[in-house]
């Protein structure tokens, strides 16, 4: 079902000017455009990690951000499910710890997540014992998706999470981002470049560049070269 | 070497260790503030945290004396509930945290300012709470720093003499290697000077070692 989102607001950092007037109903977001176009920057912004000057940030009945009524949900309480593209993972603690860092946070109302299921999934059980330095850079992804999806988040924030599976593993990892999106309901913000993971994802499309939205619409097909 | 060397060593190393054991929470806090947070009045807490490093130690023992005096601001309520400071093992304890927490803070900060802020951050969006971040995240992965802070601290408070003399004397119950050292030497006792001298440099030197390749390796 889709899920009213509101990403409406202005964020200013140094030169760079980013300003959203979105308001949309959709399961799944997806955000295109060239680098520097601020697609990172909308994921960061509902994740809570930029402030911002002025707007309102909702997803489904969730007030993030409402400068109008003074909400500034902190960070950690925002029950969101961030894969940076840079990943992030905790290069202190091994493969499990990492999976299981947001899964022992309090999270009430959270989507119910069952772990084992994430773990065949993304066939990340033969790695839970293994350092994080000594995974492929597609290992890698799929610990950094397992452990925001085991957060049982309300909103998934995706910065390209496939681009470093190969063909085959994206091909299998997809239909479960659908089956998150369809059965668990949790909606998502969605960065890529890839057309064929947008069609299958996405219901929802936002074509940034410069700061601004130039285009956005249901299920567009993004135009050739973004 | 005498019985009497050998208590003197072991108080001085237990007391230094007691020292490091006292500054650690608070040159924690401060190394942590002062390499995260932003506020009106940061320059002139990180000039009075390093004051210690620059000032006379025989000022910074004055000062002590002042604080912790039996009139002091801070002594005197200790003083009516039994604990005197002032020239017992207690102000040796004192005088080695004060001196050396500047080390500690200096090289457990910079630990702090390697920690690459993403790890926090994303630690938030996972839901931990600021506290959890830091406990989990920031001091784990500067415990490098940390570890090299608590050494120097350690090494510092070991051979801390000019605070130490002002605030607990040359007594036989209070006297340190530190202070032995300048005792036995004006007593013209210069064997036991010497072994005194040998003791603290290679105790010294051992936590020396062992800070420099936790700062290496960090």
């Amino acid at each position: 079902m889709p899920v009213p989102i509101t990403l409406d607001f202005l964020l200013c950092q140094g030169d760079f000017r980013l300003e959203m007037h979105e308001r949309v109903e959709a399961r799944v977001v997806a955000l295109f455009g060239p680098s520097g176009s601020g697609k990172t920057s909308v994921l960061e912004a509902i994740a809570g990690l930029r402030s911002l000057e002025r707007g309102e940030i909702r997803i489904g009945s969730r007030i993030l951000y409402d400068s109008g009524a003074g909400v500034d949900v902190p960070s950690h309480r925002r029950k969101v499910g961030y894969v940076p593209q840079d990943l992030t993972l905790f290069p202190h603690m091994n493969v499990k710890r990492n999976i299981l860092y947001g899964a022992r946070s309090d999270r009430d109302g959270g989507s119910a997540v069952d772990l084992e299921q994430i773990l065949s999934l993304l066939e990340l059980h033969p790695f839970l014992d293994r350092r994080v330095s000594d995974l492929s850079g597609g290992e890698r992804q799929r610990v950094a998706m397992a452990r925001a999806l085991t957060s049982a988040p309300l909103v998934l924030l995706l910065d390209e999470p496939l681009t470093a599976l190969d063909r085959g593993l994206r091909a299998r990892v997809l239909p479960y981002l659908t089956r998150i999106r369809d059965e668990l309901a949790t909606p998502m913000v969605y960065v890529s470049h890839d057309e064929a993971e947008v069609r299958a994802l996405a219901d929802w499309v936002v074509e940034l560049e410069g700061g601004r939205a130039i285009r956005s619409g249901p299920a567009l097909i993004p135009s050739a070269g973004s | 070497m005498t019985g009497d060397t050998l208590a003197i060593a072991w108080r001085t190393v237990s007391l230094a260790a007691l020292a490091t054991l006292v500054m650690l929470p608070p040159g924690i806090a401060l190394a942590w503030i002062l390499a995260r947070r932003q506020f009106p009045g940061r320059a002139m807490l990180e000039t009075l945290v390093s004051l210690p490093l620059v000032m006379p130690p025989v000022a910074t023992g004055l000062m002590l004396i002042w604080v912790f005096g039996r009139r002091g601001p801070l002594g005197g309520p200790l003083s009516q509930l039994g604990i005197d400071v002032m020239f017992t093992w207690r102000a040796v304890v004192l005088a080695g945290a004060v001196m050396g927490l500047p080390l500690l803070v200096r090289a457990t900060r910079a630990g702090f300012e390697q920690v690459d802020r993403r790890y926090e951050e994303i630690a938030g969006t996972l839901g931990a709470s600021p506290r959890r971040v830091f406990l989990t995240i920031s001091l784990p992965l500067a415990k490098r720093g940390v570890l090299a802070g608590a050494l120097l601290g350690f090494s510092r408070a070991l051979g801390e003499f000019g605070a130490t003399i002002m605030v607990a004397g040359a007594l036989p119950s209070t006297r340190t290697i530190a202070v032995a050292i300048y005792s036995y030497t004006e007593t013209g006792q210069e064997a036991a000077a010497t072994t005194m001298l040998a003791i603290s440099a290679s105790i010294a030197f051992g936590a020396l070692l062992l800070s420099n390749r936790f700062a290496s390796t960090s």
